[in-house]
């Protein structure tokens, strides 16, 4: 009746069930929450059943943080074991708990957390900065919300029900196979990133077709702000790389729940195979992250300069170079596998040449600040932080990509602190200049400036003293994933200090909730009208706050930074105000976002019957979807024009 | 707003060119002095090369840091110097607000790296070549023949000239090329002794190459790279260089005593070791099966793993 679950399925682990606990308790708080407030119909009208992109964007950021304090706790338990218990038998976490850790780490801040937050920040703007009313598919995206959110609920699942994978974040065969991991923990890691990963499929389908077809009249591509390109290069990576995904874990379950052989190491599978395939869409993926960040901060960088870009065109040439080239070097995360020389030089040299364009962009922006007037607000405080760690990772990705250097450190601290360099100084310094940068656009209000500043330095410093050492440790033999090493070895200083860089980092991260808090509290003080930035593109434009249709008129875009130069010839948005058509509130998002979860639940714990009922309901689900009529509501031209006039009486 | 331009200001006022240096160099001075309390009497392995091949890539880390170095200074002395002459508070400084760009600036900095990255290419390429794995070292000493054996969680290594096996710890002779053949009864797992260099992915069914020299006598550290289950951190072993005669001595007193002993290495016996298990014993044994090697490897290439064990004696040396 119910597969292999049963009461056997709770943790006995006093770490593992304390975290349950507390998850349990917090959850239950929020419910309470909103039971004893009436605020369920609020919730369920106002954000869940939504169709704005504007709030689909910050579900998206709100589950991102939850999984980024998550996954920072795992961080900070994996520091301590390493330099406390690591060379002593006392250790409260055991081997297995501790690869847990470090394949839920990994898993989680690449798919929720980093994923989370780009796909947050794309809802948010991609529509504004083209000065479009919605994305192209508005049903379609709260259902990709909605996916990641059910891939979300399973991977925290796992915790209370099971275990979770010990097999490291890409889970490589033959040890994800069922002959050496039997137990739920791949399953749940599979069906997780399915469930999650096919939503961000329909995501990049989504937004490519939105930067297509949705731009303003007169905003040609190459008028778009940088950062609508960074992402048209990534949805591009999505559309291509996803499907790799896909069909990679969908092998890999077969494996384990019908007795495949793709993957095994007998009867002609070939683990080799799954690792080429794995990176196929896991060198692009890197990509899909950091190109967002890298638009984020030629926005930032230009504001804060208050100066144009430097170099428009060749930033999207380079932009575009990346992308192509991301495909061509997946075998570098492999060089020790023993491909032949020819192979290896092609695919390191491959690697070089996306050094290329990339450099190019930290010159131009560079060259954006000179001549400008800097104003060192905490975004532009984060473009200076991304530069230095950034060329750092820079410089010891190009050492990796040279296979005679990579025999020696793959697999090492050295691999560890190098693509911590770029995921940590790149994309997330990225992301957090932008939810600076952005923030009063969407609140109507400033982040308190001394705060952010504090979290800027907690978290460069900290990230410096968390992973320098690591280089260190990997060119003194330290490999990744170590739960235990022999106190002979002299690590113990090193893996110290960077235990007190994982305290400063998390101290950096209390600044920033610190932050929220204290800006909330002071809204008023901090109040921010609708340009607080002097901005330059099309979000600054409307009002703040936004209204649901974002522009109340769609006058024709004439030049780059279309809203510096609406602003320097002096035009203003026309008030020719007509009928707005919207799309309604729509639940099926939600619902077809269960079934999901209920099928890759099912299968994570053999309950084939239910797996079957959820798939029956899953595909009906779609269908009545798609079969709806009236789905659309219009906002008459009178009504637009008493919006706006109240609008207008906000902004003062 | 209020309190965010006051904040500012204060900020005008302690940051000096003369104070950012002052402080920077106080920084620089406690790194140091942190760093040689943690590292003056430790091994940083990579860099302290004892074998040929690692001798060869810690000098194509030097010369590749080198040549990263011609990007990185400009960009941090660019950073720090716009960063300081175009900051807001000074007005003396020119602004050129519409800009667009520059195309010889732009072809600069396209053309600087592609010049660099073509240098690092060819090195690369002539550098993989030199450094592959699989190639043997060029020596006149005749390699002494080692099979490795990943297994859960411990290493076994055979050496069929000699008719010996040890767990746990590889002894070599000093000026000695080594060609290992390494496969796995275990999750994909990667043998690596930072000392000597380069590392390889040990795979069930599969034999791959590697060739290491040890220059110099001593004991050295070797471990698992790759995470293949609960007991991957204990996957570490010794790699003890020793002078040519000693290692002699060393092997035959080791036959010598197994056989006597009765520790011999036979399939049996094989089977019992690769059960799983943690924290391995050093163990030495007389090698009975000249085919043990091949034999682990056709456990993956006729039928089920877990049923083709004890009738591989058909599957011949085909592979």
């Amino acid at each position: 009746m119910f597969g292999r679950l049963w009461f056997d399925a709770i943790p006995h682990d006093p770490i593992a069930l304390s975290a349950v606990i507390g998850g349990a308790v917090g959850g239950l708080a929020v419910l309470a929450y909103l039971t004893y407030f009436k605020k369920w119909g609020w919730l369920w009208r106002e954000w869940l059943t939504s169709l704005d992109p504007k709030k689909i964007g910050i579900m998206y950021i709100i589950v991102a943080v939850i999984m980024l304090l998550r996954a920072g706790v795992e961080a900070g338990l994996m520091r301590l074991q390493q330099a406390v218990f690591a060379a002593s038998d006392m250790s409260p976490i055991h081997a297995d708990h501790f690869q847990q850790l470090f394949s839920a780490h990994g898993t989680i801040m690449i798919f929720f957390v980093a994923m989370g937050l780009v796909f947050g920040l794309i809802n948010l703007l991609v529509p504004l900065m083209i000065g479009a009313r919605d994305v192209a598919f508005p049903l379609l995206n709260s259902i990709s919300f909605w996916l990641f959110a059910a891939g979300f609920a399973l991977i925290n699942v796992s915790m209370a029900l099971g275990e979770f994978s010990t097999a490291g974040w890409l889970a490589y065969p033959p040890l994800s196979t069922l002959e050496y991991s039997p137990g739920v923990g791949v399953d749940y890691w599979i069906w997780s990133l399915q469930i999650s990963g096919i939503g961000t499929l329909l995501s990049g389908v989504n937004f490519l077709v939105t930067i297509f077809m949705m731009r303003r009249k007169g905003m040609t591509l190459m008028k778009m702000p940088i950062f609508v390109w960074t992402v048209l290069a990534s949805m591009l990576l999505v559309i291509f790389a996803f499907p790799i995904l896909t069909a990679t874990l969908g092998m890999l379950s077969l494996d384990r729940t019908i007795g495949t052989h793709f993957f095994t190491s007998d009867l002609g599978g070939n683990p080799m195979m799954y690792v080429n395939l794995i990176w196929a869409w896991g060198h692009p993926e890197v990509y899909i992250l950091i190109l967002p960040a890298f638009g984020i901060f030629s926005e930032v960088v230009a504001t804060f300069s208050r100066k144009r870009l430097f170099g428009y065109t060749s930033m999207v040439y380079a932009i575009m170079a990346i992308a192509v080239l991301s495909f061509t070097v997946w075998l570098h995360h492999f060089f020790t596998m023993g491909a032949g020389a020819n192979v290896n030089a092609f695919f390191g040299i491959m690697t070089m040449i996306i050094s290329i364009p990339t450099g190019v962009k930290v010159f131009n922006w560079l060259f954006t600040m000179f001549r400008g007037r800097i104003s060192f607000k905490t975004p532009m405080l984060w473009f200076m932080g991304f530069v230095v760690t950034f060329t750092i990772g820079g410089v010891t990705g190009v050492l990796m990509a040279v296979p005679g250097i990579d025999y020696q450190v793959h697999n090492s601290l050295f691999l560890v602190a190098h693509f911590h360099n770029m995921i940590i100084g790149g994309v997330l310094f990225g992301l957090f200049a932008g939810l600076a940068y952005w923030w009063p656009k969407f609140t109507g209000f400033y982040l308190h400036e001394g705060l952010g500043k504090a979290a800027f330095w907690c978290w460069l410093f900290g990230f410096l003293l968390a992973f320098m050492p690591l280089y260190i440790l990997g060119f003194m033999g330290a490999v990744r994933r170590l739960d235990s090493y022999d106190p002979s070895m002299g690590w113990q200083g090193l893996f110290i200090v960077a235990g007190v860089g994982v305290l400063v980092i998390a101290l950096g991260l209390f600044f920033q909730f610190l932050q929220i808090a204290y800006s909330i509290w002071k809204r008023k003080e901090l109040a921010a009208g609708p340009d607080p930035w002097n901005g330059r593109t099309l979000e600054w434009a409307t009002s703040t706050p936004i209204p649901e249709y974002n522009f109340a008129t769609l006058d024709a875009v004439k030049e780059k930074d279309a809203f510096w130069d609406m602003k320097q010839s002096f035009r203003k948005s026309s008030t020719d105000y007509q009928a707005i058509t919207l799309p309604k509130n729509r639940a099926d998002g939600i619902y077809i976002a269960v079934a999901s979860g209920i099928i890759g639940f099912a299968i994570v714990w053999h309950i084939w019957w239910a797996a079957a009922v959820a798939l029956v309901a899953l595909i009906a689900l779609i269908i009545i979807a798609t079969m709806k009529e009236d789905t659309e509501y219009t906002v008459s031209a009178k009504e637009v024009a008493a919006i706006e006039a109240e609008l207008q009486g906000v902004k003062t | 707003m209020i309190g965010i331009r006051s904040m500012a200001g204060r900020h005008k006022k302690f940051l000096t060119p003369l104070r950012i240096v002052l402080g920077s160099i106080l920084l620089l001075g406690v790194v140091s002095v942190g760093l040689w309390l943690l590292l003056h009497d430790k091994n940083i392995a990579v860099l302290n090369p004892q074998g040929v091949i690692a001798a060869q890539q810690k000098d194509l880390i030097i010369f590749t840091v080198l040549l990263s170095i011609v990007v990185v200074v400009p960009v941090f002395t660019i950073l720090g110097v716009v960063a300081w002459k175009y900051r807001e508070g000074n007005t003396k400084a020119s602004y050129r607000p519409d800009e667009e760009g520059n195309t010889w600036l732009e072809l600069t900095w396209w053309g600087i790296p592609i010049i660099i990255i073509g240098i690092l290419g060819v090195v690369t390429w002539v550098s993989t070549h030199q450094l592959d794995p699989y190639k043997p070292i060029a020596s006149d000493v005749k390699p002494l023949k080692v099979q490795v054996v990943a297994l859960q969680w411990k290493w076994l290594f055979v050496y069929p000239d000699l008719g010996l096996a040890t767990v746990n710890e590889l002894r070599m002779p000093v000026g000695t090329p080594v060609s290992f053949d390494l496969t796995a009864d275990a999750p994909m797992s990667a043998f690596w002794i930072p000392s000597l260099g380069s590392q390889v992915y040990a795979m069930n069914g599969m034999s791959s190459k590697l060739s290491l020299r040890a220059d110099n006598p001593g004991t050295f550290h070797g471990s698992n790279t790759n995470i293949n289950g609960e007991g991957y951190s204990d996957m570490t072993f010794n790699a003890i260089a020793m002078p040519r005669q000693d290692f002699e001595a060393w092997s035959a007193a080791i036959v010598r005593e197994t056989d006597s002993e009765g520790n011999h290495m036979d399939w049996e016996r094989y089977e019992t070791l690769a059960e799983p298990s943690r924290k391995n014993k050093v163990g030495y044994y007389h090698l009975h099966d000249e085919r043990l090697y091949n034999k682990i490897m056709e456990k993956y290439m006729s039928g089920h793993a877990s049923s083709g064990t004890s009738d591989t004696s058909h599957a011949g040396g085909s592979h």
